[in-house]
């Protein structure tokens, strides 16, 4: 059977110009993937199992083409009938049945039967060209589905004319030059369950459905694009409330603008701690900390914050509920209604194990989209991630920092870590995504837990290297500079505590100080009192001194006075006299 | 399965027993290819041989009106649908197998070989 299609088919190439003419899909991502959609004007296959939504690509792909580029198509349908294919779609917000009615779609439902037919001879397949070409012609079509032809398989006893058949048709699909989509039953070894692979050779996409620890996730990968570039890898994609959604793990630059913009925290010292600013607009931050120590609090400050300056919030909540977070906020004095009732902030609550993480992404970008926030907060990021592994939850924090930081909106993720390990292994891997990372602990001790914080990193501002405590009263968050000294990091009543000893040690100091002074004081009045005896001693030597000279001045006079009476009286000679002062002293001559 | 059950259903009927209503027969072909020529041939053949003057054959080129090709659910060509007696057969092929259309039609085993 299979020798008709070894045969070479040489089908008829139109020119190739140097780049491959595309036909945008306009699905979400697809186009993206593919570099611009499908091969224009030749037939594309789209494999997959039961469920993985092959019809609702073409049938996107020919909605799009209709409404959005132009492009009028024709589904043909082997599967559901025209009502059946209308309803299903309408659920997905294609308006088919308008587009139908515009004419610019036509519906053709093949119906065949095996039990209502019986083969008489040889036969070919023209009813189906001719009501293809019949469709195409009556519209002008550009656009051309065909779901899925392997029923033809189960029909047609004649499989020989059956696969010449084809054969022709894709051929005369690519004559024609209407870009087609022809969906098919995934095989088990090979990628339809009828080798239509064969046939139409120019793209070939894969879609799957996967479970994954009890959370299904579909995927699409782009097997074969002849011509052109294409992204090879397996892409998550999602079935939203409007079509396809393809999510590309990471957009292919990095290239989003920085904002030298910096904004406030709502608490003024983890601003100071900030270089005085607070954060960088557009940034992402990271709030890490063990369970309780006050992430969400920080969360809801910052939220309330950027609230208060007029920007809008949206805020992803993974473990409580919005009224939850309102009610446990006034208790410290944080009134986040108000802000809500302003449309300013937006809660968004969904527990993690709803859907898959996929789901989780598309959800947020549509949130995002639909209320243009300048802050998002995730709280927490890790619960997310535990819905999904490692790399994928670290794809999926990548993409959606991609997302935000595209559209300069700061992001904040708290995250929780396990007691212990203030930097486990999951944080390690997201840090290197983040900005700034702020950490939160609990110091132990004393009989009692004790809340600090520190910055670990903050790209391109300076910022503190210091641990500080804070206190959450009823009147918010309070930072405080923790005790640091020799006997290390101390919080909460050992800071009291050490502050009040530290106190006392200045207190006995400063008495100890004056006690000093007084004794100095004492000790000098003393010295002067001896000086001043001392010197009224001298003083009074002096004195005596002087009258002890006097007198022998006197007597010295009188003696003079005496011996030149005597010498009058003796009559000698004046040689003789000589004064008291001029006497040679003996003791001198020996010393 | 239904054919051969069919068939074991019409043995045991030895005296077929004409039906009195007349026959419709439509014929859907594409083009004036030796198939199509074979098919409207063969029927037109049966026709006479068998139905006589109770049969209506409408032959339909798919390529004059392909809007017929669609409201009447025609995949292969060429495609005979006995429309009258109801329940309407299909038959598709350049009919050189008259078989099953003979048991359908309820026919004596005349018209079996092909020329």
């Amino acid at each position: 059977m299979r020798k008709v299609s070894a045969k070479p088919s040489g089908p008829k190439r139109p020119l190739l110009s140097p780049l491959l003419p595309k036909c945008p899909t306009g699905i979400q991502g697809l186009d993206e993937i593919t570099g611009g959609g499908l091969p224009r004007g030749r037939p594309t296959l789209v494999c997959g199992g039961a469920g993985c939504g092959k019809t609702l690509l073409a049938a996107e792909f020919l909605v799009r083409g209709a409404a959005q580029h132009g492009e009028p198509g024709v589904f043909m349908a082997f599967e559901e009938t025209e009502k059946e294919l209308k309803a299903n779609v309408a659920s997905l917000g294609f308006g088919l049945d308008d587009l139908v009615r515009r004419g610019k779609i036509v519906v053709d439902y093949v119906h065949i039967e095996r039990s209502e037919f019986q083969e008489s001879g040889e036969y070919d397949l023209e009813g189906i060209f001719v009501r293809l070409g019949h469709a195409i012609d009556s519209i002008g079509a550009k656009r051309v589905v065909l779901d899925t032809l392997e029923v033809l398989f189960a029909s047609l006893p004649n499989e020989a004319t059956l696969r010449s058949e084809l054969r022709r048709l894709f051929r005369w699909l690519k004559d024609k030059g209407v870009t087609a989509v022809i969906t098919a039953e995934r095989g088990r070894e090979q990628l339809t369950r009828h080798g239509l692979e064969e046939y139409v050779s120019d793209c070939v996409i894969v879609l799957d459905h996967r479970v994954n620890d009890q959370i299904a996730t579909r995927h699409l990968r782009v097997v074969k694009y002849r011509g052109a570039m294409h992204g090879t890898n397996e892409f998550p994609f999602l079935i939203g409330d409007d079509g396809i959604g393809v999510l590309p793990i990471t957009s292919l630059s990095l290239n989003h603008k920085a904002s030298n913009e910096r904004i406030a925290t709502g608490i003024p010292r983890l601003d100071a701690m900030l270089g005085g600013k607070g954060f960088f607009r557009g940034s992402s931050i990271l709030i890490t900390g063990t369970p309780g120590t006050g992430k969400t609090i920080i969360s809801c400050n910052f939220a309330q914050a950027a609230a208060r300056r007029g920007e809008r919030v949206l805020y992803f909540s993974f473990e409580e509920s919005p009224d939850q977070i309102m009610r446990n906020m006034h208790s410290i004095g944080l009134r986040l209604e108000p802000l809500v009732k302003k449309g300013l902030l937006r809660f968004h609550s969904a527990r993690p194990s709803l859907y898959g993480l996929e789901m989780h992404l598309a959800t947020m970008f549509k949130e995002i989209a639909a209320f243009k926030p300048h802050v998002v907060i995730i709280d927490p990021i890790t619960s997310l991630m535990d819905s999904g592994s490692d790399s994928e939850g670290k794809a999926m924090v990548t993409r959606l920092i991609d997302y935000l930081k595209a559209g300069q909106v700061t992001s904040l993720f708290t995250s929780l870590t396990q007691g212990g390990h203030a930097l486990a292994q999951s944080e390690a891997a997201m840090s290197s995504l983040m900005d700034s990372w702020v950490l939160l602990q609990d110091f132990e001790g004393n009989g009692e837990r004790n809340r600090v914080l520190y910055v670990l990193k903050a790209r391109g501002m300076k910022h503190s290297n210091q641990i500080r405590e804070f206190l959450i009263s009823d009147r918010g968050i309070d930072v405080v500079d923790a005790y640091i000294g020799a006997s290390g990091v101390l919080t909460g009543s050992a800071r009291a505590a050490q502050n009040a000893l530290e106190k006392a040690a200045v207190l006995a100091g400063q008495q100890e100080a004056a006690q000093l002074k007084r004794e100095v004081e004492r000790k000098r009045k003393a010295l002067e009192r001896q000086i001043s005896d001392l010197r009224s001693d001298h003083e009074g030597e002096a004195l005596e001194l002087r009258r002890i000279a006097e007198q022998v001045g006197t007597r010295t006079l009188m003696l003079t006075t005496e011996r030149t009476a005597l010498g009058i009286l003796r009559q000698a000679d004046a040689k003789v006299v000589a004064s008291p002062q001029s006497k040679p002293r003996p003791g001198r001559k020996d010393g | 399965m239904k054919p051969p059950s069919r068939a074991v259903k019409a043995k045991k009927k030895p005296p077929p027993p004409r039906p009195a209503g007349k026959y419709i027969l439509r014929l859907f072909v594409a083009g004036a290819t030796a198939r199509s020529h074979q098919a409207v041939l063969r029927v037109r053949e049966l026709c006479a041989a068998e139905l006589h003057d109770k049969s209506t054959l409408e032959v339909i080129d798919i390529y004059q009106q392909p809007a017929l090709a669609r409201t009447n659910q025609i995949v292969a060509t060429p495609t005979l649908i006995i429309e009258q007696p109801k329940p309407a057969r299909r038959f598709i092929g350049n009919l050189t197998n008259l078989t099953g259309l003979a048991v359908e039609l309820n026919l004596s085993t005349k018209v079996q070989a092909a020329p």
